[in-house]
């Protein structure tokens, strides 16, 4: 099986790296973008039984400052 | 009197750890690869800088499952001086030893430069030679270096007189100046300056003898 897991910053986390790709849009004119918040991706295949909950929650992402989410493809 | 110096793939101040202590301090100091389950019978242990694991992930993150981290668990809470730097500060959190997390620098740049910091506390086995308010000139080389924790963590650090080290001029953005942290039990700090970098006359600075100072001074004796 496949599946997705997003792991992004917090709210409360600040993003600079988001802020500067928001800061260069702009700069290229993009105006309407008000808020970049840059995060990471995974594609995992795996098989049945393993515990990716798990896995995202205790390796993929540091609960201090990231929440994750998972998604489950066929 | 032993300290155990950490090696991870991709550390890289490890050798400054050792040298500092064996030559600037006249100490004994050897090294642990990472994979070692066991800490043999060093009666301290340095997490030094470095890239661990290349960054990958997050910092820290994968050297947060070697094995010897276990070991180093163990160790702290039996009592065991563990000090992390830089790279070591971030395995640490990564591990749960250190309360919050760092991030990329606010401004995104890596910096490498000497910093001032001011000491917090004397109040632990690794500032017992310093005085509270004095002012160390310390260098700093770090991406991610920005202190975070949330509101009540970072109350609950000043109300325990867990932070360390702040900085006089703020570099990375971190929360409330913090440079340098200790756990509840004040055995273990982590801290993002090198130390192991200014103990050297040559390195321009000898401030950071005072740290490795304390901690030689104050290694306790633990049953094995």
């Amino acid at each position: 099986m496949k599946a997705r897991v997003y792991v992004t910053f917090k709210p409360s986390v600040l993003d600079p790296q988001g802020q500067t790709i928001r800061a260069a849009l702009n700069g290229l004119g993009h105006k309407g973008i008000e808020e970049v918040r840059q995060g990471k991706f995974f594609e995992i295949t795996l098989q049945p039984g393993e515990d990716l909950d798990a896995i995202a929650r205790d390796v993929l992402s540091n609960p201090v400052i990231e929440n994750y989410r998972i998604e489950m493809l066929d | 009197m032993k300290v155990g110096v950490l090696v991870f793939p991709g550390s890289n101040c490890d050798h400054d750890a050792w040298y500092a202590i064996h030559q600037n301090l006249k100490g004994h100091a050897e090294f642990i690869w990472h994979d070692s389950h066991t800490l043999g019978d060093v009666d301290a242990v340095v997490l030094p800088g470095g890239f661990s694991y290349g960054d990958y992930l997050r910092c820290g993150a994968i050297a947060r499952f070697s094995p010897v981290m276990q070991a180093v668990k163990n160790f702290a809470a039996d009592g065991g001086l563990v000090i992390g730097v830089c790279n070591g500060f971030q395995i640490l959190v990564e591990a749960g030893l250190l309360p919050g997390a760092l991030l990329r620098n606010v401004g995104l740049r890596f910096i490498c430069k000497e910093v001032a910091l001011r000491t917090e506390t004397a109040d632990s086995p690794f500032t017992s030679k310093l005085s509270k308010g004095q002012v160390l000139r310390i260098p700093i080389a770090h991406g991610e270096g920005q202190y975070f924790a949330d509101q009540r963590t970072l109350d609950e650090l000043e109300a325990e007189d867990r932070v360390a080290f702040r900085y006089l001029e703020n570099p990375n953005g971190s929360a409330r100046d913090i440079a340098g942290i200790l756990n509840r039990e004040r055995n273990v700090l982590g801290m993002m300056p090198h130390p192991e970098r200014a103990c050297d006359p040559l390195m321009g600075s000898t401030d950071g003898l005072g740290i490795f100072q304390s901690m030689l001074a104050n290694i306790p004796v633990l049953t094995k």
